[in-house]
């Protein structure tokens, strides 16, 4: 009896000397962990860069990053739980009252948004922004439909009832998926609007861009919308869709390159969705990392402070050597330019950080 | 004198932290809630719409969701667990088949909630995919129906051990009586036992209720997430529960958290007075 | 009178058979669910899938060495917090199981055991994680051993109920003070039923994931501390299943495979002690 207690002792013990060991590791030296939390979107490229860098830096930088959603994002920064933020639609004007203190949004990276479906044979279909509009508000039901034939004469379209998946959790891709159709389907603007989280009237929920992927896959006849990489990743198909100068694009580099050719303004808070540009995909997208212009906040040191605004200037130049593998676009260099101005600005106690 | 005064003042504290505990639960849940409450008062136990984007939160669609799993799953689970409680305690005479079958089926009680989701996911909803094809209706696979099998699955076990230590503790004496007049087991069971049991086979059912209404993990992988009132039983719906397990990280407006949160309190509302309700039924259960 | 009895045997033999089938169908799911979950799970565990780390989202390969280390230290916390706690309320409810308040406070642990575990992950969050302005390990601990309170209490009462009132009476004739009785003669009696709730407990928290999913947060690293981030099993399961990646998946079901062996092995264990003592 007694050995059975005493051994519990030792086994509290050992966990708290674990514990204590593991704190005090923190406090040593310049080992630092960061948190991010946010966008799905690009998850597949910040896991494989926070891997890389933790490489880079010798193990000590970590940066730990949950994809919970941009919405999730947003909301863990505005609460201070985060070091950044990460969301495909930039903070709106009651987000950054909330948040209280100023922020900076740092696009790092350019996506696309794909209309991916679960169809036999996996044909290549080609669709417009209003039929798009129209499968994701419950108006067009099956694949056997007119609508879609007409763009698709050479398709064989089976009879099968779509099944729309759409995102269950505060979506930066939904967000930009709905600016699209806001843009190019006034019942779409009128009936559900641009957010990160929608009244859907139809379709099943998926948690992520992951989540969406996962149910196309599952499902004979579900159509769904998420980032480019997540359908290669997958080997699910794509839709070609219909821009603003009546082109059908196939999204791939080259055409969400073509949409950023935008003017960037100093808050870099742009939408590239139904771009003028005749080659431009017409669902892109920026992807912005948040962070707090003043970091001094939440009990941060200087260290911390010094560890971020190094991570963000690999992001802005070193890193974006990987972003093409994984299949997103690098930012364009007048993008770039705005950004080492805008982490520059980043100070700590008032004093910019060296 | 004194070591045992103090001694039992800290056992009384031990007891007083729990009335602590339950009190700031409630309290905490009913202060995060109140934003919630202010803008939506009573409406927001009838109203349909969950629309973050203009800010309009009401549980019914939830609630909905919630009752139906809970009731179907319950109405699945009932023959079998009532099986297994007259099983065991009145036909199964082997000691040893009867251990190892109690033990069988308290092990499905022990396997997690998520890995019992993954099975879902993976095993189950292909399979319910393929049947949902022969019928001709949309092959999604998860939804209302998927998550209620799962729940039943879960609360089997609950149920059925309640319910053997309810049978069980009917007197031998009854038993020996009936069949001393010519009874047949059956005519035992279906005319001494089951009326005489019955009070508390029904609490435990009704604690099977609370248990599978307050599941989360299993049922958020299988049920479809969809945040409307289900049109079918195999339509997607969502629970309370998996209403927030999905959205909570997420809400980025105080009105959404606190109406998550509201959602909350609601399910810890009913769970308690579910639970309340069943183990006062079987505390009254006495011989 | 000869055809009556018939029918009635007949009826009797109908009904044996029904609820047998029922029975042995009830166990079947069961089967099938362990059975799956090891045929896809069991050749993706090997040497490098318990040690190493994850990989980047997309990428094959990488173990689960993080959640395995998480889920040790957040249990191993949550169960500290819990034992004493659940223990000394144990005793109490157990010793003053006449008064009024002993009776109140049964039906609040009742009710704590029954909320559903969401809610207290909403709580964990309420309370630690916005204050303190960190997701943490320590926020998920404290939401498990919330959960693990109750099957602490009930055992210990349950046991310490058992003890024949000479043993007590014995000590207290032998001129002991209270506490002493308590401590010295009532405990070591009634350690095995304490060590079941313990077990039982763990069993159970260590396969909880709703309150972690905003508490611990999970962490793609090994991290040891516990006011950051950490992964746990049940909640890496749940990621990797709820994603389109094969491989994620085939990792969601070894780790599912491992996770079983640890809970149900601790839960055999409780059970086998429960059996002994309460019989």
């Amino acid at each position: 009896m007694k050995k059975l207690f005493l051994s519990l002792i030792v086994l509290g013990l050992i966990l708290s000397l674990t514990i204590l060991y593991g704190c005090k590791k923190e406090e040593s030296k310049t080992p630092v962990e960061l948190l991010g939390a946010g966008a799905t979107f690009p998850q597949p490229l910040y896991t494989k860069w926070f891997d890389v860098y933790y490489t880079k830096t010798n193990g000590l930088v970590k940066v730990n990053y949950q994809g919970i959603g941009s919405g999730g994002g947003i909301q863990q920064l505005i609460e201070k739980v985060v070091d950044f933020g990460a969301s495909d639609a930039p903070m709106n004007s009651e987000e950054e009252k909330k948040a209280g203190a100023e922020v900076i949004h740092i696009p790092v990276a350019l996506g696309g948004v794909v209309v991916t479906y679960n169809l036999p044979g996996n044909p290549k279909l080609k669709l417009s922004g209003e039929v798009v509009a129209e499968i994701f508000m419950g108006k067009i039901t099956n694949w056997n439909d007119p609508k879609i034939k007409e763009l698709n004469p050479d398709i064989n379209l089976p009879t099968l009832e779509i099944t729309v998946a759409h995102r269950s959790d505060g979506s930066g891709t939904t967000y930009v998926f709905s600016d699209y159709l806001t843009k190019v389907s006034e019942t779409w603007k009128k009936e559900m609007g641009v957010g990160k989280s929608l009244n859907w009237k139809v379709g099943l929920g998926g948690k992520g861009n992951a989540g969406v992927a996962g149910i196309v896959q599952q499902t004979p006849g579900a159509i769904g919308y998420v980032e480019l990489i997540y359908a290669e990743q997958n080997g699910l198909q794509y839709a070609m869709i219909r821009n603003k100068s009546g082109n059908f694009i196939n999204p791939d580099l080259k055409s969400i390159s073509e949409a950023a050719n935008v003017t960037i303004p100093k808050d870099t808070k742009v939408s590239i969705t139904d771009t003028d540009n005749p080659k431009g995909y017409p669902i892109s997208s920026f992807t912005w990392i948040i962070v707090y212009k003043e970091q001094n906040y939440g009990g941060r040191d200087l260290n911390r402070a010094k560890a971020l605004v190094e991570l963000l200037n690999w992001m802005n130049t070193e890193a974006q050597e990987y972003n093409e593998s994984l299949l997103y676009a690098k930012i364009p260099d007048a993008v770039r330019k705005v950004n080492e101005d805008n982490i520059k600005s980043i100070t700590f106690a008032g004093k910019p950080i060296k | 004198m004194r070591k045992d005064r103090v001694f039992k003042i800290v056992l009384l504290s031990g007891g007083i932290v729990i009335i602590i505990l339950l009190s700031a639960i409630f309290l905490s849940l009913v202060f995060s809630s109140i934003p919630s409450l202010k803008e939506f008062g009573i409406k927001f136990l009838f109203s349909k719409s969950w629309d973050p984007v203009n800010n309009q939160f009401g549980a019914v669609p939830f609630i909905i969701g919630t009752l139906l799993t809970s009731i179907i799953s319950l109405l699945i689970t009932i023959p079998f667990s009532l099986s297994i409680s007259i099983y065991l305690s009145e036909y199964l005479k082997n000691k040893t088949i009867s251990k190892i079958l109690q033990t069988l089926i308290e092990l499905i009680a022990g396997i997690p909630s998520v890995v019992i989701g993954l099975w879902g996911l993976f095993i189950l909803s292909p399979f319910i995919r393929n049947v949902q094809l022969k019928l001709g209706i949309p092959p999604i696979g998860v939804g209302i129906f998927t998550a209620s099998l799962i729940l039943s699955i879960m609360i089997i076990p609950y149920s059925a051990s309640i319910g053997k230590e309810v049978l069980s503790l009917v007197p031998d004496e009854v038993r020996e009586g009936a069949i001393s007049l010519g009874a047949t087991d059956f005519e035992v069971v279906k005319g001494i036992l089951l009326p005489f049991s019955f009070k508390g086979i029904f609490g435990g059912f009704i604690l099977s209720f609370g248990r599978a209404f307050g599941e989360t993990m299993a049922v958020t992988m299988v049920i479809g997430n969809a945040n409307r009132v289900p049109t079918s039983i195999f339509s997607p719906g969502q629970t309370m529960a998996s209403l927030i397990a999905n959205e909570f990280t997420e809400a980025t407006s105080t009105l959404h958290l606190s109406s998550l949160i509201e959602i909350g309190l609601i399910l810890f509302i009913i769970s308690m007075l579910i639970n309340i309700l069943g183990r006062v039924i079987i505390r009254r259960v006495s011989f | 009178m000869e055809k009556e009895i018939r029918k009635r045997v007949l009826k009797d033999r109908v009904f044996k058979k029904i609820i047998t089938l029922f029975t042995y169908l009830s166990i079947i799911p069961l089967f099938l669910i362990i059975y799956f979950v090891m045929a896809r799970g069991l050749k993706y565990i090997n040497l490098r899938f318990l040690t190493q780390l994850p990989k980047p989202m997309g990428e094959a390969g990488g173990g689960i060495f993080n959640a395995i280390v998480g889920s040790f230290i957040i249990v191993g916390i949550a169960s500290l917090i819990a034992i004493p706690i659940g223990v000394i309320s144990g005793i109490f409810l157990s010793e003053f199981k006449e008064s009024k308040i002993s009776e109140f406070i049964k039906i609040l642990v009742d009710t704590l055991q029954g909320i559903p575990s969401i809610v207290i992950g909403i709580i964990a969050y309420l309370w630690i994680v916005k204050p303190l302005k960190h997701f943490s390990a320590l926020s998920g601990s404290i939401a498990l051993s919330i959960m693990m309170l109750p099957i602490v209490i009930k055992s210990t009462e349950e046991i310490l109920n058992m003890v024949p009132n000479e043993i007590k009476e014995g000590a207290i004739a032998l001129g002991a003070p209270y506490y002493r009785v308590v401590l010295k003669v009532l405990l070591p009696y009634g350690f095995v039923g304490i060590l079941t709730g313990i077990l039982l407990g763990i069993s159970r928290i260590l396969g909880e994931t709703a309150p972690l999913l905003f508490t611990a947060f999970g962490n793609q690293f090994l991290n040891l501390n516990i006011f950051k981030p950490m992964s746990t099993i049940p909640y890496l399961i749940f990621v990797y299943a709820t994603s389109p990646y094969k491989d994620w998946h085939n990792q969601a079901f070894a780790a599912s495979v491992v996770l079983i062996i640890i809970v149900l092995s601790i839960n055999l264990i409780g059970r086998f002690f429960e059996k002994r003592w309460k019989t």
